[in-house]
């Protein structure tokens, strides 16, 4: 310890290498945290078919009115029910473009959802006011409507909006419920002017009547239409296991009797699986580049030592003549090492717990510092500092006492 | 335990038996070489830094080493301090043959047996004083409990305990070398191996450093100093001249005390 400076700097290269493992993990960890549970949200033991608008023809970009036919239909879900005996609960739904108004304030673009009471069990969101849809709201086809929080907030602010009517396009819906929000997907936005999840609900039959499958949309000198039978399958696997499997079949049916691909298939679990497998790669990349950090600081700490140790010669000398054995010798400069290496290591974990939060601070990204991130990253440095401290405290302990007293 | 002396020496040249060195006293041998030979190899050239020496060095006895540069007196203290081994030869230090024991042993030797003072006074320098004092016992496998106890006492000896927490920078070298022989006394040695300890030292100095020697000689202690100064080396009792690795003569000087 004989020089501050020399032994600080070394300590930095073990404190940035420490802090990095931590920081690299936990913003790793969050990162595939926040996936996971986005995927979770979806339902693990579901499968969710959507339909996807087929890439547009360019030609017909010149025409000034065309309706397009696409997407899921109600004999798909007939042949889900019929084909798939063990799947528990196949729910349909239909997003319906109306701009949705309370008084004198407008939703312009909400996410109308018109769907069956199922809905609420299979997607696992949970109620917050009021109720969801019913059996008989679905019989009776009547005109309710169950808000999302951002509806709610958007139109009725603070007050409390069950009761109240709402006016989706020209006719008026009475609030029966709110639902709790969700989190954001990144599936959440397939096209440009989707960004919404102000999501309300309707009942599937109410949709049918008012609305028809028939979404309009006009802008300058243009009218497109879009004939949508249903946007959305939403299958509740009774048995996890089944799951893969149901959504193999899935597949084949919709590709056998869609000509066009004008659907998707969407598997949680796979996605989870998926995520998983890319969290352990991002994982061991993230890893690695910290560990080679830390081998770096490691290997400046075994440059310094071997200086220390030249420069100390004399004294090596001196404790061997007045004593001193191999092993004191080893002692003494094995503890110098692993003292720069844990001091390193100690100052590493607190910046390094310090990093996710300044990260999550700026950036919003989500970071999770696990329990074993700081105890794996500070055994490290330490191992790392007996390890590059063994050689030059060998080298010290194995010079000739007679050379080493000679040394100037 | 003790080899058979005569089989290591009946080898030898007659002319190498007969300067075999023994003051003959009854006192007990402290350290004892039969047949020593250090051969250090340089290049392709061997280097006879010490060619069959025998000698005993006696409970007691006060002795100097002089011969010019590379007459092999380094080596011998050398040899003497269990610093290196011989490469032929038996050297014992009180009774043990060094030869049988590895180096673990040796440096348990050293810090039990033996106490070094050295030209350039090898002061540890991040310790001050009492702690530099302390180092030999710092080594021992069971080290004494009154420790600092006789380490202050040996700084007042010397005329240091004013200065126990001082650095060796902020001595100057008599006071080193002072730290330096109490340090070599702290583990209360068989014998006391010293290196031209007043070769950086002035005359005044020197003297009183050697006056601390023939104090410590009275007191008993077993005492080889190497030095290539002709007037140093008579304060000894018995004068060991050394040329090309041999003993060249051993005289007793005539001691008279001084004034």
């Amino acid at each position: 310890m004989l020089h501050k400076l020399r032994s600080g700097l070394t300590t930095l290269g073990v404190l940035f290498g420490t802090s990095s493992v931590i920081a690299m993990l936990a913003i790793g960890e969050g990162a595939s945290a926040q996936a996971q549970e986005q995927i979770k949200n979806m339902g693990s033991q579901n499968v969710i078919m959507r339909s996807v608008k087929p890439l547009e023809d360019q030609n017909q970009g010149s025409q000034t009115t065309r309706i397009l036919s696409y997407g899921l239909t109600q004999e798909d879900r007939e042949r889900v029910e019929v084909n798939f005996p063990s799947v528990g609960r196949v729910v349909p739904s239909r997003l319906v473009t109306q701009e949705a108004r309370f008084e004198d304030r407008v939703i312009t673009q909400p996410r109308i959802v018109a769907t069956i009471p199922d809905w609420l069990t299979v997607s696992g969101r949970e109620v917050s006011a009021g109720r969801f849809l019913t059996e008989s709201d679905m019989s009776g086809a009547k005109n309710v409507c169950v808000l999302g929080t951002e509806v709610a907030r958007d139109l009725f602010l603070f007050a409390n909006p069950i009761g109240k009517r709402v006016k989706l396009g020209a006719d008026y819906f009475d609030v029966i419920g709110t639902i709790e929000p969700r989190m954001r997907f990144d599936s959440d936005a397939p096209g440009a002017g989707e960004e919404t999840t102000k999501e309300l609900f309707i009942p599937l039959p109410t949709a049918d009547n008012w609305f028809g499958n028939m979404n309009m949309s006009r802008r300058a000198g243009s009218f497109n239409a879009e004939e949508v039978e249903l946007h959305e399958l939403l299958i509740g696997v009774t048995n996890i296991d089944d799951v893969i499997g149901i959504a193999n079949a899935s597949r084949e049916m919709l590709d056998r009797f869609h000509d066009d691909k004008d659907w998707e298939v969407v598997v949680p679990l796979e996605l989870l699986a998926q995520a998983e497998k890319t969290k352990r790669i991002f994982n061991i990349v993230l890893g690695s580049i910290a560990g080679i950090s830390l081998l770096v600081g490691g290997i400046g700490i075994m440059n310094v030592m071997l200086a220390t140790v030249t420069e100390r010669t004399r004294e090596i000398g001196i404790r061997r003549a007045l004593g001193a054995k191999r092993r004191d010798i080893v002692a003494q400069f094995l503890v110098e090492t692993v003292v720069l290496s844990v001091g390193g290591g100690l100052f590493g974990v607190a910046l390094g717990l310090l990093i996710p939060k300044i990260v999550q601070w700026y950036t919003d990204m989500p970071t999770l510092v696990t329990l074993e991130a700081p105890i794996l990253a500070f055994t490290i440095s330490a191992g790392i500092g007996v390890l590059f401290g063994i050689y030059p405290a060998w080298r010290a302990s194995h010079m000739d006492p007679v050379d080493a007293l000679r040394h100037e | 335990m003790r080899n058979d002396p005569s089989a290591v020496v009946g080898e030898a040249p007659l002319e190498r038996i007969l300067i075999r060195a023994d003051s003959g006293s009854h006192a007990d041998p402290v350290a004892e070489f039969r047949g020593v030979e250090r051969v250090y190899r340089m290049g392709n050239q061997e280097v006879r830094a010490l060619d069959h020496i025998d000698l005993v060095f006696r409970k007691g006895e006060y002795w100097s080493i002089i011969g010019p540069s590379g007459s092999g007196k380094s080596t011998m203290l050398n040899v003497l301090g269990c610093l290196d081994r011989p490469s032929k030869g038996l050297y014992e230090l009180g009774g043990e043959d060094t030869g049988l024991l590895d180096d673990d042993a040796l440096s348990e030797l050293r810090s039990r047996r033996l106490g070094f003072i050295f030209q350039s006074y090898n002061l540890i320098p991040q310790l001050n004083v009492l702690d530099n004092i302390m180092v030999p016992l710092l080594y021992q496998s069971n080290p004494p409990k009154d420790g600092e106890e006789r380490a202050r006492h040996l700084a007042g000896r010397v005329g240091l305990q004013d200065r126990l927490d001082h650095r060796p920078r902020e001595l100057s070298g008599g006071q080193m070398q002072r730290v330096a022989i109490a340090r070599a006394l702290v583990n209360d040695p068989d014998m006391i191996l010293a290196d031209e300890a007043t070769g950086n030292l002035d005359s005044q100095t020197s003297r009183e450093i050697l006056n601390l020697f023939d104090e410590l000689h009275k007191e008993g202690k077993t005492i080889v100093f190497v030095t290539h100064e002709a007037i140093v080396s008579e304060r000894a009792e018995r004068v060991l001249v050394m040329g090309d690795g041999r003993v060249c003569e051993i005289r007793e000087t005539a001691k008279e005390p001084r004034a």
